[in-house]
């Protein structure tokens, strides 16, 4: 009951606004945006700017001489290994945002629904270990999955296997099984935060009409909540992609994802261009997924104006 | 109530071993730290501090510390000063290109670090000359950190109404009186936490450092050169076990400022409502 009246006074408060000046002036925008504005075309888009036009280069310093070529692309379609490192990685980006999606949903559903007084503490559990250390984390994971490590031991104490060897360190599972760990508790947030906008009302109507509990789930709670399964999908999905560190640490030589290459590129090859040129392959891949969740996102939330 | 707690009790298995399998590869990192063998390895040989007592001794590794703190610090304030300023322009006002500025700006918290990176590399070597520098990675760390800090001052903005500051200005208070008393003091809260969140994610971050590193080094940078030498590695567990400490302090109190923002929005909302 609390929470109907929560629903019915709460858009009131919010929607009794004016038209009259904030506490800083209007006349005072353009310095109030104005920085971000300035960070993020200098820091983000001229750099993508200057990366795009790199691939069109063979030298990576001198920008006054300009000779326009094709030639990194020549290289990047006539390089098979390339292509197989693309879909490699495209491939155990999915695996890893799908099985954290998986993993991280019923954390969301148990966080959501039925922690009650404890979801404060429930949350910051989770917030926690997501928030530190990224290096410290995978590092973690290969000691546990090296040759002496923590899984080695259990598996030998329990006469599983004969001697002590790294078990799945330098292989592409390591790099999956980190990357899950790594980002679970990223994944359960949105998901958490699109369960909790569910409103009682519609579950309660359902079981009083007669819907089993998963009928009701799979009808009403998972449709509801794929906003936050798709964000989190994304969370996981776009950033495992240009993801170097892990394959670096854990992956060995069948764990190398794209990442690995572009570092190279950049850093001991010093082929520039070239590192470009993978740069903007892997966003372009990013950048299909992503135009296509906005799309999905403006269309369900036409839909749900419909119903307003 | 038991028939509840009975159809729960899946959910709240699932979610103690999730959270063993999130927590015990820290707890790990700690244990093994404390450990008295250069080896990682099990059996555990026994307690020590020697790891905790080499790392007082190690010089570049202080001044690596040192960067960090100084690169966190200084790109956790601006990318609070620049984010609370553009969270408050979004929030109050309807301007033109909104909301190209809100889909741009959350564009930093999903690109690939290695991209960003290696982009920057290219801006600052290629483009401009630059040495590589703290500033420069100071520069980056406000880019990625202006995300987090847009949104979490947003959150707050748009919690307390308009109506309070116009009730201010109604009572004759001038903008500048009103900013002062009443809108910054409500958003301070959010301002803290979103200093610390920028602030510990400067601290961490590794993938896109890195690549703009030069000669002068953060910290995770530093930890990371340390692993090429696998008899340093219980000194690297023991700087962990302390950065990781320090940074969930941190994290507990920022969401802790978060939350208690929330209930400070739910009160305030009742009583306008009365």
């Amino acid at each position: 009951m609390s929470d109907y009246v929560n629903q019915v006074t709460h858009p009131v408060t919010n929607s009794r606004t004016t038209n009259k000046e904030s506490a800083i002036p209007r006349s005072l925008l353009g310095s109030l945006i104005g920085p971000t504005w300035i960070w993020l075309v200098l820091f983000m888009l001229l750099p993508m700017l200057l990366m795009f036009l790199m691939t069109f280069r063979t030298e990576a310093f001198n920008w006054r001489e300009w000779e326009f070529t094709f030639e990194n692309y020549r290289k990047f379609i006539e390089t098979p290994s390339y292509h197989r490192l693309l879909l490699r990685s495209v491939w155990m980006a999915f695996v890893v945002a799908a099985l954290s999606v998986v993993a991280a949903y019923p954390v969301a559903y148990v966080v959501a629904f039925q922690a009650g007084r404890w979801r404060n503490l429930m949350i910051m559990l989770l917030i926690v270990p997501a928030m530190s250390s990224f290096l410290l984390r995978v590092l973690a994971w290969r000691i546990i999955l090296g040759s002496s490590g923590l899984l080695s031991t259990v598996l030998l104490g329990l006469g599983i296997i004969d001697e002590a060897a790294p078990i799945l360190l330098y292989t592409p599972t390591a790099v999956i099984i980190t990357l899950v760990y790594v980002w679970l508790p990223f994944a359960a947030l949105p998901i958490a935060v699109a369960l909790n906008q569910i409103e009682p009302n519609l579950l309660e109507a359902a079981s009083d009409l007669g819907a089993k509990p998963y009928a009701t789930f799979l009808r009403i709670t998972l449709p509801l909540s794929m906003p936050g399964v798709i964000a989190a999908f994304l969370f996981v999905f776009i950033p495992t992609l240009g993801e170097y560190v892990t394959p670096a640490l854990v992956g060995g030589p069948e764990g190398v994802m794209i990442g690995n290459i572009i570092w190279d590129q950049f850093s001991r090859a010093l082929n520039w261009p070239m590192g470009a040129l993978l740069s903007m392959a892997m966003l372009l891949i990013v950048l299909i997924p992503a135009g296509f969740i906005s799309l999905y996102s403006k269309i369900s939330r036409e839909r749900a104006g419909n119903y307003d | 109530m038991t028939n509840n707690r009975l159809r729960n009790l899946p959910g709240y298995v699932y979610l103690a071993l999730v959270l063993i399998f999130l927590y015990l590869p820290i707890a790990l990192l700690f244990v093994l730290s404390f450990n008295d063998s250069a080896v990682m390895a099990f059996p555990l040989r026994g307690f020590t501090w020697h790891w905790y007592q080499e790392l007082l001794g190690a010089g570049e590794l202080w001044q690596a510390t040192r960067n960090s703190f100084i690169v966190a610090f200084v790109s956790a304030f601006f990318a609070t000063l620049l984010g609370a300023m553009a969270a408050f322009a979004i929030v109050r006002y309807r301007f033109r290109w909104r909301d190209s500025l809100l889909a741009l700006s959350s564009i930093p918290l999903v690109m690939p670090s290695i991209v960003l990176g290696a982009g920057l590399l290219i801006l600052f070597r290629s483009l401009m000359g630059f040495e590589l520098s703290l500033g420069l990675i100071t520069a980056s760390h406000i880019l990625i950190s202006i995300p987090a800090c847009m949104l979490i001052v947003m959150a707050r903005l748009a919690g307390f109404s308009k109506n309070l500051e116009e009730a201010a200005m109604d009572l004759g208070a001038t903008p500048w009186q009103t900013l002062l008393r009443v809108t910054l003091p409500i958003s301070l809260p959010a301002l803290l936490a979103a200093f610390l969140v920028a602030f510990t994610t400067s601290f961490d971050e590794y993938a896109m450092t890195t690549l703009i590193t030069g000669t002068e080094t953060t910290l995770p940078v530093y930890l990371y050169s340390m692993l090429r030498f696998p008899r340093k590695l219980p000194i690297v567990l023991a700087l962990g076990s302390i950065i990781i400490v320090g940074t969930s302090v941190i994290i507990i109190l920022a969401e802790w400022l978060r939350s208690a923002d929330t209930t400070a929005n739910k009160n305030s909302a009742v009583e306008v409502d009365r």
